[in-house]
């Protein structure tokens, strides 16, 4: 087992108390596994991805157990954290297009970055210079400013850098939301591509695009409300989903070739709790069709069949 | 970089215009008039009078119509004749304000580059952690708050007079003549010790203000989140947001000379220093127009020549500039 | 009321910060001694109450200036003129900002170019120095005239500020769609901008506020402040003038420049409290 998740639990503290974003999460990802996270705006997936490498103010750990390739990562401690971070977890963030300092030419901070982690600059500029081919983009790029450069192709220089070190493990944080289509598919077989190289070895993709994690994940784990929902492989998510909400995320979804005259699109009505003072139990009760009394207790996220893990009473 | 200097350039030049023009038009609205003053100090009768009041008029150009006057300004202006004092006739003005120069600049340029070095340096130590924040934040307050004149008053009390180290007025002992030795060196950094310190200390209290606030912001920004992330050490990130935070802080020292100056001027007066300032507070009390008007001239130069050196330093310091990407934020 | 409180995030957030409490606590002292002092004060500012110069004494809260005049009367009035042109003075120099700042920010273009380097240029030119010629000219002159010129000089920071900060609400979303619906300029501005620019503006004005308070301190120093009535600065002067500093009379030049300090010091403090309530990120938790 590559990573190994148990009942990681975070809150973020506000003034009106703390909002449990994520409660109780128990998963595990196997060795170059691509796993999807995806849920609707608010369920928790950044807030599990942020866990797991920069767990800071105004987040605050309460309890759970992070194991990467067998060694625990102490993620409630920010200094002891280091070492593993760029190493061995890393990040493409959510704000990649601003996340390069706009006053250091790329290169010079690249070289800076790597020497403040003891790394020596000069052997990894073969590397740096390949990579940077894989991604296309042009080696005089380390002699630019930021500013120089285009949304996209901040991005990529981003994912070339989060992964210079080859991590064992990347967190990838809505990579493709600001994107147009075409750089969407790109940006996601670049993804892949890092994979069968063995730059990276697993992946959480997070995201609330599943057309993309259609193409590129292996398994999908769809989060609601700070909970998780299910877990299983792609093709099982989308064609077999058993948790009650995935069933109607999936149906919710266009597909190609049907029109909405033959099947209208449906959504699901009613909107997510709040996280200040969630429900007791599983929090998608009040707009499960199918819920009943035994929902006001919190459904163990249990494996139902190989691989397939559902948080739901009706399925176990 | 065309452009950026290209304002900075039309700025100058139409401040520099505006400024020359409201020099040489406030004085002469002033009740009261130059030449009489000078007359009053000789007994003269009335028609001795008269004619040396023409005589001076003819001397100063004051009997040509005002727009003539205007033009001759300019002129001499160019010729870097600023015309003879009034006060201290027959001195003409350029010499009078050479020799209060040197005072000038021995007092403002040190006190200006160390109190910005020293308050960024201090502001980013504040954003380290919330003890030092809290004790020298408050401390940066209460200098920024202190007037000039209050903080020399303070200084020249408690040093001066109480623990008697510091002479309190003047630039060197009335009994000495300058000379080049020890003793008078000794006796110049003395004196000129009190009003260093106070100019120092002001200036000191807002750039270490300001530089805690804006390494705060730097702090919050994406990059110093990414920088974290990738397990950066503190020290990567605090170099990186100083780096950033330090040009608006460039910007603002621009924006600060004008106050700086009048602070200055008012520890000059407190301690009879002199300088410019002092120069033309003198001048403003012997209604010397030529005197005045010189005086705020070369304040005005001072000013420009000095924007001008910060403006080229920041081109310098944010790569930015030189992309000619930053717009208007100038 | 801790409930009700809190619907109002920002009223809660000001009551429990420290910094906003103290530098309103100052400020309100201060105030408060302005409006009392005068009751309190048994002598005429200008009155020779005494022989000489005395210490402070049961008689003499402040002592005695050279002359014998009560430094207490003196200063209780000199207060009031403090305070008076904080508010004159601000408020002129924060109403021509404000209407620079915004007029540049909002409309931009070659409205926002002109009224750029206009500010540019009032702000490198030193205006204390246009402020002595002009102030050494006019033989007789009041807080009223001195906090105008105060404020037609100091608005270029409110104006820059303001401007920032328009630009940056001026290309939200909230505005594009407001714009998209058809609403008007006019009410653009009242109900969408400014609501957000609320914050700012009270900032603008407290820094406005203190720094016209240095500025009159500075020109009533020099000589140039009203003619007709004792101010901070005027007292700072005399003691100055007439050798209080060889003389050790502390009790006359003290009280006027620790209250400057405090005043001054208390508006920059409350600022910073401000900031902290308008803006979250800076709000410790």
């Amino acid at each position: 087992m590559s990573l190994s998740v148990q009942n990681l639990t975070v809150v973020y503290q506000t003034l009106h108390g703390d909002v449990r974003a994520l409660e109780k999460a128990s998963f595990s990802l196997k060795d170059g596994e691509i796993m999807g996270l995806a849920g609707e705006s608010g369920c928790g997936k950044t807030t599990l991805g942020n866990s797991l490498i920069l767990l800071a103010p105004p987040m605050r750990f309460v309890d759970g157990r992070v194991l990467l390739d067998n060694e625990e990562l102490p993620i409630w401690d920010t200094d002891r954290m280091d070492p593993f971070r760029f190493k061995k977890i890393s990040v493409i963030p959510q704000y990649a297009m601003n996340a390069m300092n706009p006053t250091r030419k790329i290169g010079q901070m690249t070289r800076e970055i790597l020497q403040a982690r003891k790394i020596d600059p000069g052997h990894m500029m073969t590397e740096i210079k390949r990579r940077l081919d894989l991604v296309e983009l042009p080696h005089k790029v380390l002699d630019m400013y930021p500013i120089e450069l285009s949304g996209g192709m901040k991005q990529r220089m981003v994912m070339v850098l989060s992964t210079l070190l080859n991590p064992s493990l990347l967190i990838a944080d809505e990579i493709t939301s600001a994107l147009d289509v075409s750089t969407q598919k790109a940006v996601a077989e670049m993804l892949v591509e890092f994979r069968r190289r063995e730059f990276v070895k697993s992946m959480i993709v997070i995201t609330h695009d599943m057309s993309i994690l259609y193409q590129i994940a292996d398994s999908i784990m769809i989060m609601y409300a700070g909970q998780l929902a299910e877990k299983a492989s792609t093709e099982v998510i989308i064609h077999d989903p058993r948790h009650p909400y995935t069933k109607l995320l999936i149906s919710s979804l266009p597909k190609v070739g049907v029109k909405v005259a033959e099947k209208r699109l449906t959504g699901i009505p009613g909107t997510p709790p709040m996280l200040l003072d969630p429900p007791i139990g599983c929090r998608f009760r009040d707009r499960c069709p199918v819920a009943f009394d035994k929902c006001t207790e919190v459904p163990p996220f249990i494996e139902v069949s190989e691989g397939h893990y559902v948080a739901c009473w009706k399925e176990s | 970089m065309r452009r950026y200097f290209g304002r900075k350039f039309l700025i100058y030049g139409l401040t520099f215009f505006l400024a020359v023009t409201v020099d040489w038009l406030i004085p002469r609205f002033m009740p009261g008039d130059p030449i009489s003053n000078i007359l009053s100090r000789s007994l003269l009768n009335a028609e001795g009078a008269q004619q040396m009041y023409d005589y001076y008029e003819r001397v100063f150009g004051l009997d040509l119509p005002v727009w003539q006057q205007y033009l001759n300004f300019w002129g001499s202006l160019l010729h870097g004749d600023l015309g003879i004092s009034a006060y201290l006739f027959p001195q003409p003005v350029t010499r009078v304000i050479w020799r209060a120069v040197p005072y000038d600049a021995f007092l403002l340029l040190p006190s200006i580059l160390l109190s910005w070095w020293a308050g960024n340096k201090f502001g980013a130590y504040a954003a380290r952690t919330k003890r030092l924040d809290n004790t020298i934040l408050p401390i940066g307050y209460i200098l920024t708050a202190t007037p000039y004149m209050w903080l020399g008053i303070l200084l020249a009390w408690i040093f001066g007079i109480v623990l008697g180290i510091f002479p309190i007025a003047g630039a060197y002992s009335y009994s000495m003549q300058p000379h080049l030795s020890w003793l008078f060196i000794k006796d110049v950094i003395l004196h000129w010790f009190l009003p260093f310190a106070s100019l120092f200390l002001v200036g000191f209290g807002g750039w270490a203000i300001g530089m805690r606030n804006m390494i705060i912001y730097e702090l919050e920004a994406d990059y110093s989140h990414y920088l974290e992330a990738l397990g950066a050490p503190r020290s990567l990130i605090r170099k990186y947001a100083f780096r950033n935070a330090i040009l608006p802080q460039l910007t603002g020292l621009a924006l600060q000379l004008g106050v700086i100056v009048a602070g200055a001027l008012v520890t000059e007066v407190v301690f009879s220093y002199p300088g410019i300032g002092y120069l033309l507070l003198s001048a403003i009390q012997n209604q010397d127009y030529f005197l005045i008007q010189g005086c705020f001239l070369f304040i005005i130069i001072g000013i420009l020549i000095a924007n001008f050196a910060i403006d080229i330093a920041y081109v310098i310091v944010d790569p930015r500039t030189r992309m000619g990407m930053l717009g208007d934020s100038s | 009321m801790i409930e009700r409180l809190r619907n109002n995030e920002f009223l809660f957030f000001a009551f429990r910060n420290k910094r906003l409490r103290v530098g309103l606590f100052i400020v309100l002292f201060f105030l408060a001694l302005t409006l009392v002092g005068p009751l309190l004060a048994k002598y005429d500012p200008s009155e020779y109450a005494a022989y000489g110069s005395h210490p402070p004494s049961a008689e003499y809260w402040f002592g005695t200036t050279t002359f014998g005049q009560d430094v207490f009367s003196q200063f209780v009035l000199g207060l009031r003129a403090t305070f008076l042109v904080g508010m004159i003075g601000g408020g002129l120099g924060t109403l021509i900002g404000v209407v620079v700042g915004f007029t540049a920010g909002y409309n931009g273009g070659i409205i926002d170019e002109v009224l750029n380097i206009l500010t540019n240029i009032v702000l490198v030119i030193p205006t204390l120095a246009i402020l002595l010629i002009i102030a050494a000219y006019l033989n007789v002159r009041g807080i009223v005239a001195e906090s105008i010129f105060i404020g037609c000089t100091a608005w270029p920071w409110a104006a820059r500020a303001i401007r920032a900060q328009t630009f940056s609400l001026r290309t939200r979303e909230f505005v594009d769609l407001s714009k998209l619906s058809g609403m008007k300029s006019g009410k653009i501005i009242f109900t969408e901008i400014a609501p957000n620019m609320m914050s700012y503006l009270v900032m603008t004005f407290i820094l406005q506020f203190g720094g016209a308070i240095l500025n009159a301190a500075t020109l009533d120093f020099i000589g140039l402040g009203p003619t007709s009535t004792i101010s901070l600065g005027l007292m700072m002067q005399y003691s100055v003038l007439w050798g209080a500093l060889q003389l050790g009379q502390w009790w006359w030049f003290m009280p006027p420049g620790i209250a400057i300090t405090a005043i001054v010091g208390a508006m920059y403090i409350m600022n910073v409290g401000l900031d902290e309530v308008f803006n979250p990120k800076l709000r410790e938790m």
